[in-house]
């Protein structure tokens, strides 16, 4: 009983943490441009598929697992250079269209550039299960807990404590006021490009050994980054973190409890309540403004 | 005007001949003026005269369809407002952009974007690890930001959110945020609109102040009391062209400028008690 509800409770946060690191990066562009950037989850499948591809050629998994990130980022700054920032000054409708059809183009590039199967990558610490009180605990779950709490703390210390970072939280706070005292906000919308390509990557590498992965993993993973970005307001880093465990763990309880074949429901199921309920969400800000 | 401008000092910031239309309104047409640097130059005119959409584009949120604005005899007609701010150009506005949910502090703090140091990788180090250099700027602009608060009567009230101010509080501090990005010119939409007498007088000694640190003021104001008193010259605009300019006491006297004003109100609202903010469609 007890063993079966913590098997439930950490495959949940373990792919929570992926959901919430997906609604960082929505959270983050968000912020600075009101873009919704539906090609997020191509960026979690370009840092799975670039670490098995670069390990399949020889190079070594931490080595394969840098590069992938890097050239998620590079990818990430081209798609805001080539694709966003041309349109400057489009609506913020205009440019979520545009995203969607960068989410199109990543994956047709993804099929040619790699293939259609899916691939594996082996856990970082071997994959026989760690015995915890009955449940049966795979090590790369704490590969990928781990690795969330770290970026979750860093992005934090960076938005808290560097100038890049508070002139990322003034444009999210208003953008015209953040122009007026000297922050250039289109470099900030690039750095939340390349920043949240960075942190998709990073969660792509971490759970390929678990999840597996192909060209097409990024669209369901958008979906449900986007509902953890919902459920926990969007805008919010704190939320979108929030949010992204409690989808896992919906999900994972729903799988166990209810039945596995609805696990892919339960995001839709939560966007369709927040919208409901509770269309701000969990910490998201009231859209108040005094004139 | 070309001989004159070069008998006196350039002007710290001149616009000249800025016209914009919006679809087939043309909101300006061959609206210009210079400011030298201590001086107080007056925008005033009826409202839907143009003055804010002028401070728009001079302070480059809008781009005009024509002319040019030139900020210390340098061209930045172009120029977006991070660019102007760098260049020493800041403004305060009529409907307050503020960061509602930061402090009062940390509103004029982060005013302070641009004296702080170039974030290279080192101060990046630097700043997350929280090392003592960062550690003694941090106090540093802390030190200013409160210091500008104090300037602006509002030190007491340094650690409240902003969203919690009243209004003519958060006119001061907007005005407060924007002398901390240091200023050559500082650029105020309708300072006192909203003030009580209290506080009018203390934006007027304010911008005496300010001004007479040597920084070029110019203002967007409905209150001619204040108008007349503080500055030295005033630009009249009406439905989006120039009216008359001249000093206060030459402007107050134009009878154009009698008959705008009156016929306005005749004209378009006989009933209309003071004078309303403008509507936000043009600002």
């Amino acid at each position: 009983m007890v063993a079966e509800l913590l098997q439930f409770l950490v495959s949940g946060l373990t792919v929570g943490a992926v959901y919430a690191l997906v609604a960082l990066g929505f959270t983050l562009i968000y912020n600075a441009s009101d873009v919704v950037n539906f090609a997020q989850g191509e960026f979690v499948m370009l840092g799975g598929m670039v670490t098995v591809f670069a390990t399949a050629a020889g190079v070594p998994l931490p080595l394969a697992a840098f590069l992938a990130v890097l050239a998620t980022v590079a990818v990430g700054l081209l798609l805001h250079r080539l694709a966003i920032e041309p349109a400057r000054g489009a609506s913020a409708v205009t440019l979520i269209i545009i995203t969607i059809g960068a989410s199109i183009f990543l994956r047709g590039v993804a099929q040619v550039a790699f293939d259609k199967r899916f691939h594996q990558l082996p856990g970082f610490s071997g994959s026989d299960p760690i015995p915890l009180l009955g449940a049966a605990i795979l090590p790369q779950s704490f590969w990928v807990l781990g690795g969330a709490v770290l970026i979750f703390l860093g992005l934090w210390l960076f938005l808290e404590r560097t100038l890049a970072g508070k002139a990322v939280r003034a444009t999210a706070a208003n953008r015209l006021a953040a122009r007026l005292v000297g922050v250039d906000t289109a470099k900030v919308l690039a750095l939340s490009f390349g920043v949240s390509a960075g942190i998709g990557a990073a969660a792509g590498v971490l759970v390929t050994p678990i999840t597996l992965t192909s060209y097409d993993v990024g669209t369901l993973l958008a979906l449900k980054g986007f509902a953890a970005a919902m459920l926990g307001g969007m805008g919010s880093p704190l939320g979108a973190v929030v949010g992204g465990l409690m989808v896992g763990l919906l999900e994972a309880l729903g799988a166990g409890y209810v039945s596995s074949a609805y696990k892919d429901a339960v995001a839709f199921l939560v966007i369709v309540a927040v919208l409901f309920a509770l269309p701000q969400g969990l910490f998201g800000r009231s859209g108040v403004e005094r004139v | 005007m070309t001989a004159a401008s070069v008998a006196q000092p350039r002007p710290a910031l001149a616009a000249e001949g800025i016209g914009i239309s919006f679809g087939g309104i043309r909101a300006l047409d061959g609206v210009g003026f210079a400011a030298r640097a201590g001086e107080v130059l007056a925008i005033i005119g009826p409202n839907g005269a143009g003055k804010t959409t002028l401070f728009n584009i001079v302070s480059g949120v809008y781009r005009a369809t024509s002319g040019r604005v030139l900020l210390g005899g340098e061209e930045v007609t172009e120029a977006p407002p991070e660019r102007l701010a760098a260049l020493g150009l800041s403004r305060t506005f009529q409907n307050l952009q503020v960061f509602f949910r930061m402090t009062a502090l940390e509103n004029v703090m982060a005013g302070r974007h641009l004296q702080e140091r170039a974030e290279t990788a080192a101060n990046l180090l630097s700043d997350l690890f929280r090392l003592p250099g960062t550690r003694a700027r941090n106090r540093t602009t802390r030190d200013a930001a409160l210091a500008l608060l104090d300037g602006v009567g509002l030190a007491e009230h340094a650690e409240a959110p902003a969203g919690s101010l009243p209004y003519g509080a958060l006119k001061r501090l907007e005005i407060a945020r924007a002398l901390a990005t240091a200023p050559r010119v500082l650029l105020l939409d309708e300072p006192a609109a909203g003030c009580n007498p209290v506080e009018t007088e203390e934006i007027n000694r304010l911008i005496e102040g300010v001004a007479s640190r040597g920084v070029c003021v110019v203002l967007i104001e409905h209150d001619m009391k204040l108008v007349m008193r503080v500055s030295r010259r005033v630009v009249v605009l009406n439905g989006g062209r120039m009216l008359a300019e001249g000093t206060p006491g030459e402007v107050r006297r134009n009878p154009e400028v009698i008959a705008a004003y009156l016929g306005a109100n005749v004209v378009e609202e006989p009933a209309r008690p003071g004078k309303p903010p403008e509507s936000a469609a043009h600002a």
